[in-house]
């Protein structure tokens, strides 16, 4: 069979992956062999489109977990509507886009083609960091095989955004692609009400769309029938830190966290926490890992949420500590730099893990940070601050024992070497344009 | 119903001058940098007039009165 034979086999249906994978379960950057994995993208009409996605209960997978019929119901509203689709994954700890890109990309592009059809859109967008080349190959060789295959209906444009944590926000996202520097912009309005062009714009995590070109293809039953009872389907973790096989693996929803390690090949030691979400994220103590699982529902009776499926399992021979406060340098450089109570206090939070981190003046730092906390959450123009401040808040809360014995100059870390990865931050560096 | 309307502040825009805090403190307090914490309840008519003092005042035209449209 053709390529071209292969996009217009409407007869052809492949069967439904049954259980586990289903987003990675015919990993393949051909489209003629996508094709003949996954069978033509079924047509259907906006209304019922987005019904469906509704029926299924796909919520977002790039951080906040928005159900996508409310978001594509919103964009649909509008007119000359444009759809991005969010690869910039500027997560340090995560690689689900970047895996899921480059062994499926045509599950993602075709996602991308049901969302623009779904909103009416006539303009779509897929961006991702530059200097990924090995997802930016897949892509325009990707991209270029559709074209000539003729299966997509609105031309898809490939942009590369500076490799920044914050460019991956939307409005920074939409800021970056209308011409202006990757920072977030004062909402609303929202992209969905304006845009790129000014015109309503959805933004979607590409692990969102991949979903999105399952569930068309099977249906809401189909995508329901595994997963947590309000949150279905599957997601993608990126699961590091003390494992044996760390990496991208895929799992239902309401996994429970044990599993998922037993997934990455077990522990290599014994874990003292595990961070769940990212660096946006929650620290969950080894002792509540057995009574949590992967869905929000479960993760908030620990204060914790799925955010961007990062799962990275901290030794017990590491300071958690020391951990938290690296990141909390990282994500303090990251600012964009545009409001005060960002910039500044995201800096004074930094310092003051320094100091924890050191033992320095203990009682004074934590002090100070419960003060920062009330004060810097909801305060800038997006939500960057008040991911900031969730990711020490539950550090100090998590790690209150080793930061009592940093009090009396005392540290249990028998190992210094850095769990968690932070790339290095030149502010000023790296360009925001 | 008549529209309640609350303050709302464009933190991009705000410079941190601090000259709102000194008009409308009924409302608008300094963060320990000096950013304004903007009480976003509903205005009472009595305040409206301070509210809409500040709003002119403030050199970066970082503040806003919103109708509040929440419920
Ligand atoms: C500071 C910051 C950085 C973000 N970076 C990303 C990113 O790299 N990739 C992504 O998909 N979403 C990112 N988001 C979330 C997006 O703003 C947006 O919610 C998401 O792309 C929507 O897609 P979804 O509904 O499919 O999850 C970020 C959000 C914030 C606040
Ligand atoms: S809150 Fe921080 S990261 Fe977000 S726009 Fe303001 S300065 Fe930039
Ligand atoms: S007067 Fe304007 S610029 Fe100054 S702190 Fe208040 S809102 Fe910000």
């Amino acid at each position: 069979m053709t390529i071209v034979e292969a996009a217009q086999g409407r007869q052809r249906r492949a069967t439904p992956p049954a259980g586990l994978p289903r987003l990675l379960a015919n990993p393949t950057s051909r489209l003629d062999e996508h094709l003949d994995a996954h069978g033509p993208v079924p047509r259907l009409r906006p209304e019922a489109l987005i019904a469906l996605v509704e029926r299924a209960g796909l919520r977002g997978r790039g951080g906040a977990s928005f159900p996508t019929a409310t978001k594509l119901r919103a964009v649909a509203s509008g007119r000359r509507t444009v759809v991005v689709a969010n690869a910039c994954e500027g997560e340090p700890a995560s690689a689900k886009d970047a895996t899921l890109l480059t062994q499926a990309p045509h599950l993602v592009l075709d996602g991308l083609a049901v969302a623009a059809a779904a909103v009416g859109a006539r303009d779509a967008v897929i961006a991702t960091e530059r200097g990924r080349t090995e997802v930016l190959d897949v892509l325009a060789h990707a991209l270029q095989a559709r074209a000539e295959a003729g299966v997509d209906h609105v031309p898809v444009r490939l942009v590369t955004v500076p490799p920044r944590y914050l460019a991956g926000e939307e409005s920074a996202l939409v800021h970056f692609l209308n011409g202006g520097e990757a920072k977030p912009t004062s909402v609303p309005p929202r992209p969905y009400e304006r845009g790129v062009h000014r015109r309503p714009t959805l933004v979607q995590n590409v692990e969102t769309l991949a979903h999105l070109a399952l569930v068309v293809r099977h249906g809401d039953a189909w995508f329901r029938s595994i997963g947590a009872a309000e949150e279905p389907g599957s997601a993608l973790f990126t699961v590091s830190g003390a494992v044996v096989n760390p990496g991208v693996y895929e799992a239902a929803l309401g996994t429970p966290i044990p599993s998922m390690l037993v997934a990455a090949g077990g522990t290599t030691a014994d874990v003292s926490a595990v961070l769940v979400g990212g660096y946006f994220g929650t620290w969950v103590p080894a002792s509540a890992l057995g009574s949590v699982t992967l869905d929000n529902r479960s993760l908030s009776a620990v204060g914790a949420a799925l955010g961007c499926g990062v799962v990275a399992a901290l030794p017990a021979s590491r300071c958690g500590v020391a951990e938290a406060a690296r990141v909390a340098a990282y994500l303090a450089a990251e600012t964009a730099g545009q409001c005060g109570p960002c910039v500044n206090g995201l800096g004074s939070v930094s310092a003051a893990m320094d100091a924890l981190a050191r033992g320095q003046d203990v009682a004074g730092a934590t002090a100070a940070l419960h003060r920062w906390f009330g004060m810097i959450a909801g305060r800038g123009a997006c939500r960057h601050p008040d991911g900031a401040i969730r990711f020490v808040k539950s550090a100090l809360h998590t790690f209150a024992d080793e930061i009592t014995r940093h009090q009396r100059g005392m540290c249990t870390a028998t190992d210094r070497a850095p769990v968690l990865p932070v790339p290095h931050s030149s502010p000023g560096g790296i360009s925001w344009r | 119903m008549a529209v309640t309307k609350r303050l709302r502040v464009d933190m991009i825009a705000c410079d941190g001058h601090g000259v709102c805090a000194e008009l409308f403190p009924e409302r608008i307090q300094l963060d320990d940098w000096g950013f304004p914490i903007i009480d976003d309840a509903p205005i009472p008519e009595r305040l409206l007039k301070d509210a809409r003092r500040a709003v002119t005042l403030c050199p970066a035209l970082a503040l806003q009165l919103v109708d509040d449209t929440r419920r």
